[in-house]
């Protein structure tokens, strides 16, 4: 299978298997202007199966939220064909309206127009709580 | 401006200085009948709670101040749709401080967000009810004359019991408290508080199911209700309920000077046989509540 390499933008690689649609959706990449080409399932020696994304435009992306998700995918930032930056996400101080507080006696279960906010507790462990109710999202 | 949404809003040093304002407070009732002359306290309890709500109320009036507000949702604007934001917003218009009971986590958080005066968190959910842990210690500090140097007692629901949870969170904070944690088994304390609380700073606790076997050790005994709703089988519920009961006879054990507590309301957890009996604390306990919202209701204003 051939997807054509990119002049500008980026590519999202060691996504674990199954995880690139999600990390689409999370990205809001539907909404760029841009062809955004998703391979799932790719052989990868260091991880048996991977997903990858292109992304043909160096837009302003925020790929610190993948840091919840997927702590150990790699960023590429491609210029003029060549690899200029390599980096792995961050984790964020405060993840809002990323994830959902799933605790039905919280707030967030009612109230209208209220974000959902979450807070990073254990950077080790990747671990977010509920601002609102504590409880680990 | 301060709110009072967990009791993490206040150090270890704010905490000893409520205390103390609440025992002067005590012993000079007249110094402080006009300290809040023309200021509204807005009690805005989306769920009833009666006893809380008086409580703040009465301390209210006590420093000369007006109250407001309304109890359980069905009797708000909630009922009709209206969200926790702009309740908020049109209330904090009409008063001063706000203290709020909602069924909800972390609504006083949502509420603090949108509020230009003092939120008092008076309990969310099974989430935070910082007064009744302030109250407390105050109890504590009154009865015993310290808050260090004692074998703490904590018996029933230890599993669900918020009050429970954060009165070992707050006394951890004091030097050679020890815990010994009464429990049926399937409602033990939850792990993160041996983890992070207990076990972190090295604290000595023993957990057991028996009442009887270690009353004797205590300075401080509190009971807590043990719900027929959270056992899993009957059979568990109907062997174990009388266990968690405190009555005359078990209470022959304990020493002379134990303080008997409980947030009350009880329902048959200490017979009514021992009220009488200098170590029950529980009625008195209620009362200092009152003086410790005073003392809070004060520092969140501001004044002196
Ligand atoms: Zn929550």
């Amino acid at each position: 299978m051939n997807i054509d390499s990119i002049k500008n933008g980026y590519v999202i690689d060691h996504i674990s298997a199954g995880h690139g649609m999600k990390i689409y959706e999370y990205l809001q990449l539907e909404k760029l202007d841009c062809s955004v080409a998703m391979i799932m399932n790719a052989r990868s020696t260091k991880m048996g199966k991977k997903d990858i994304i292109k992304i043909d435009q160096k837009v302003k992306i925020d790929f610190d939220v993948l840091g919840y998700i997927d702590p150990n995918i790699t960023i590429n930032v491609i210029e003029n064909d060549k690899k200029v930056k390599k980096f792995h996400p961050e984790l964020k101080e405060e993840l809002i309206d990323i994830v959902k507080c799933k605790n039905p006696r919280c707030i967030t279960s009612v109230e209208r127009g209220l974000k959902h906010i979450c807070i990073l507790k254990d950077k080790k462990k990747a671990q977010y709580r509920c601002k609102y109710c504590d409880s680990e999202v | 401006m301060r709110n009072l949404i967990g009791i993490e809003d206040f150090s270890t040093e704010e905490i000893d200085e409520l205390i103390e304002v609440s025992k002067n407070i005590i012993s000079n009732k007249e110094k402080y009948l006009e300290k809040c002359k023309g200021k509204i306290l807005a009690t805005l309890f989306f769920e009833p709670s009666t006893r809380t709500r008086l409580s703040f109320e009465s301390a209210m009036l006590s420093l000369g101040g007006g109250v407001l507000g309304f109890s359980s949702a069905d009797s708000s604007s909630t009922q009709k749709g209206e969200t926790l934001a702009d309740t908020i917003k049109v209330v904090s218009g009409y008063s001063d401080i706000i203290a709020m009971r909602h069924p909800k986590e972390g609504a006083p958080i949502v509420a603090a967000n949108n509020s230009n005066v003092p939120i008092i968190n008076a309990g969310d959910g099974g989430h935070n009810h910082p007064t009744q842990t302030l109250l407390d210690l105050l109890t504590i500090s009154q009865e015993k004359g310290r808050l260090n140097n004692f074998t703490v007692g904590l018996c029933g629901d230890l599993k669900f019991g918020r009050t429970v949870h954060s009165l070992i969170i707050a006394l951890s904070r004091y030097e050679n408290i020890k815990f010994v944690l009464i429990s049926p088994n399937e409602l033990k304390i939850p792990d993160y508080l041996k983890q992070d609380v207990l076990d972190k700073k090295n604290i000595d606790y023993i957990e057991t199911e028996s009442l009887e076997e270690n009353i004797d050790k205590l300075d401080i005994l509190y009971m807590t209700r043990v719900q027929k709703e959270r056992f899993l089988n009957e059979e568990e519920y109907v062997r174990l309920k009388d266990v968690y009961i405190l009555d005359k006879q078990k209470l022959e054990k304990a020493k002379k000077d134990l303080c008997i507590m409980h947030p009350l309301p009880r329902v048959n957890e200490i017979s009514t046989e021992i009220d009488n009996d200098p170590r029950a604390a529980y009625f008195r306990q209620a009362e200092y509540g009152k003086y410790m919202r005073m003392a809070i209701i004060l520092k969140l204003l501001n004044v002196k």
